[in-house]
């Protein structure tokens, strides 16, 4: 049972860190943190992997996994860039703004 | 224990720190952008210590790069392409692929079983198969859901009458039975079709709870359905027993349940509303019953004599809402902004909490169109200043204006905060027609008597100001001197 009582801490002890990582968001983050908290969602790539790595030649598991690989990969490799290319604008917006206010 | 080992897991702990700092760091605005590949660094680390710790075979490394290769890519692809106006959607997609990869993790062990074995983990039988059963029931719901929400946002799914009758409670209640006895006959199942009885019941359950909640109030179930994949992922640690998974899972998900009820309070509305209430004002009858038929003392008038009243104003405040992303007038109305600023206009942009369709996307949509960050205002800042402003034009926007919502109890957004836009001298609302709002009811705004409505698409109406600005020679003189 030592996994599964390491596992629940865990588990108990990342929820807690969740509820208190964001408190207040301003407004004009609101979608881009949904965006990079769904990339990170995706976390769920080191699950397909360990299917993949633990498969040893089970031509199912091997299936299931790569293709629940690339569904994860989807979600991470463009949620990142999405949440990104969101950031990206406001940066430049503000950079601009500073620029012709002289 | 080989070093190997040890390095893999020292680089787990530097993963997780980095995933705890880079959801903190997204919440605020300076820190965004650097906290963002502060996440993705993380997760390639998690990917990397992951590699170390298995040494997967040759064969296995080849099916990683398929994987790999064919996610990655279409990742890529989809995240460049994708306009701005199209987030909401874009991260449900993203969401929903998410929650499916969780699902086939769970599905393809409880088939074929394999990695708890191999990994020498500890865990009883009956803890692999409850979480299994998790990962599935929400690995399936979040999916479903998410391409509904996905769906609805860009209009490909209506919303069936039925769903917006007690019915609805019925069915859902009925799948969730389903998907609960698909669960509890698992374990001692041989024959495999419990198993298909869970996923196809929590699919179905993820239909049925996202298609009645109306447009409005998607932004909120999306990041509910973003909370759930975090739990997905989470159960999905169980199942393949890794604790990464589990606190990356569970911290992503308590986030997004935090961060949801951050939304909902920006919308004045409660969780169990969104999610039980139906579509909102699908219940509340609407004035007159159609939706034009409600207003008697509309008052319309011309992009000519908007231009008249924008030249001689002092101060103009634009309200830009979803109408004005969905023409892609974000560019012009910047343009009309220069033209006033040139002739010694003040101007300044209300932002609404929840104007576009997403919390925060109106925000992004200017950025896009360079308007600068400090013209952009938010609704507390800008309510008071209001009563000084000459001329104040909304566009495509409708019930983060309608003073209803301070007025009138029966109003189904009383309540809402709004902005006060009827303290203004002039309003001139741009809308494509008098159809209602995402609330589906009538703004009492429209008929006010300092309120002209200006009929026509956003980026149309717009152009018509800025030639009809040329005429009358506003900003001509100052921006040639």
């Amino acid at each position: 049972m030592s996994f599964l009582s390491e596992a629940l801490w865990v588990l108990l002890l990342g929820s807690l860190l969740g509820l208190e990582l964001i408190g207040k968001v301003p407004p004009t983050l609101h979608t881009p943190l949904m965006s990079g908290a769904n990339a990170i969602s995706g976390i769920t790539v080191v699950a397909s992997l360990t299917l993949i790595a633990q498969a040893n030649g089970n031509r199912p598991l091997l299936v299931l996994g790569a293709l629940s690989l690339g569904l994860a990969l989807f979600n991470v490799v463009g949620g990142f860039l999405v949440t990104d290319r969101m950031l990206a604008m406001f940066r430049t917006g503000a950079n601009r703004a500073k620029g012709g206010a002289q | 224990m080989s070093l190997m080992t040890l390095l893999s897991y020292a680089i787990d702990l530097v993963a997780v720190l980095l995933l705890a700092l880079g959801i903190k760091g997204l919440s605020k605005v300076r820190t965004a952008r650097s906290a963002n590949g502060l996440a993705a660094l993380a997760i390639g680390l998690a990917v990397l210590g992951l590699l170390i710790q298995t040494q997967p075979s040759l064969e296995a490394w080849l099916w990683i790069a398929i994987g790999t290769a064919v996610g990655g890519l279409l990742g890529v692809i989809t995240a460049q392409r994708v306009p701005m106006t199209a987030m909401p959607e874009t991260v449900a997609l993203f969401n929903g692929c998410g929650g499916l990869a969780s699902l086939l993790v769970a599905v393809a062990v409880a088939l074929y079983g394999g990695a708890q074995a191999e990994s020498g983990v500890t865990s009883t039988d009956l803890v692999e198969q409850i979480s299994i059963v998790i990962s599935v029931f929400v690995g399936a719901i979040t999916f479903s859901g998410s391409i509904v929400a996905m769906g609805k946002l860009q209009g490909w799914i209506p919303t069936p009458g039925w769903t917006q009758s007690q019915v609805r409670h019925g069915v859902n209640i009925t799948l969730a039975v389903a998907a609960l006895v698909g669960a509890l006959t698992l374990p001692a199942d041989t024959t495999g079709s419990s198993l298909w009885v869970l996923v196809a019941a929590s699919s179905l359950l993820g239909i049925g709870v996202t298609l009645p909640i109306g447009g409005a109030d998607m932004p909120v179930v999306i990041s509910l359905l973003n909370s759930y994949s975090g739990v997905a992922a989470a159960a999905a640690g169980f199942v393949v027993g890794s604790q990464l998974l589990i606190v990356a899972g569970a911290m992503v998900g308590a986030a997004g349940l935090i961060l949801t009820q951050v939304m909902c309070t920006a919308m004045n509305r409660s969780l169990v509303n969104v999610l039980f209430g139906g579509a909102l004002g699908g219940a509340a009858p609407v004035g007159g019953g159609g939706s034009e038929a409600g207003y008697t003392r509309i008052t319309s008038c011309s992009p000519e004599e908007c231009a008249m009243a924008l030249e001689t104003a002092e101060r103009v405040v634009f309200v830009p809402g979803y109408g004005l992303a969905v023409a892609q007038a974000q560019h012009a109305l910047r343009e009309l902004s220069k033209m006033l600023e040139a002739n010694g206009t003040e101007v300044s942009y209300a932002i609404h909490p929840v104007a576009g369709r997403m919390p925060g996307h109106m925000n992004v949509l200017l950025a896009e169109a360079d308007v600068p960050y400090e013209q952009l205002i938010e609704m507390d800042a800008i309510n008071p200043e209001f009563p000084r402003t000459d001329v104040v034009i909304v566009l495509g926007a409708n019930d983060v204006v309608n003073p209803d919502a301070k007025r009138d109890p029966s109003s189904p957004l009383y309540g809402m905060p709004v902005l006060e836009v009827d303290q203004a001298r002039q309003v001139f609302v741009v809308k494509r027609s008098l159809g209602a709002g995402y609330a589906g009811i009538s703004n009492a705004l429209f008929e006010l008597p300092q309120t002209a409505m200006v009929f026509g698409d956003a980026k149309a109406v717009l152009n018509g100001l800025l030639s009809e600005l040329r005429e009358l020679g506003v900003g001509k003189v100052k921006a040639a001197a």
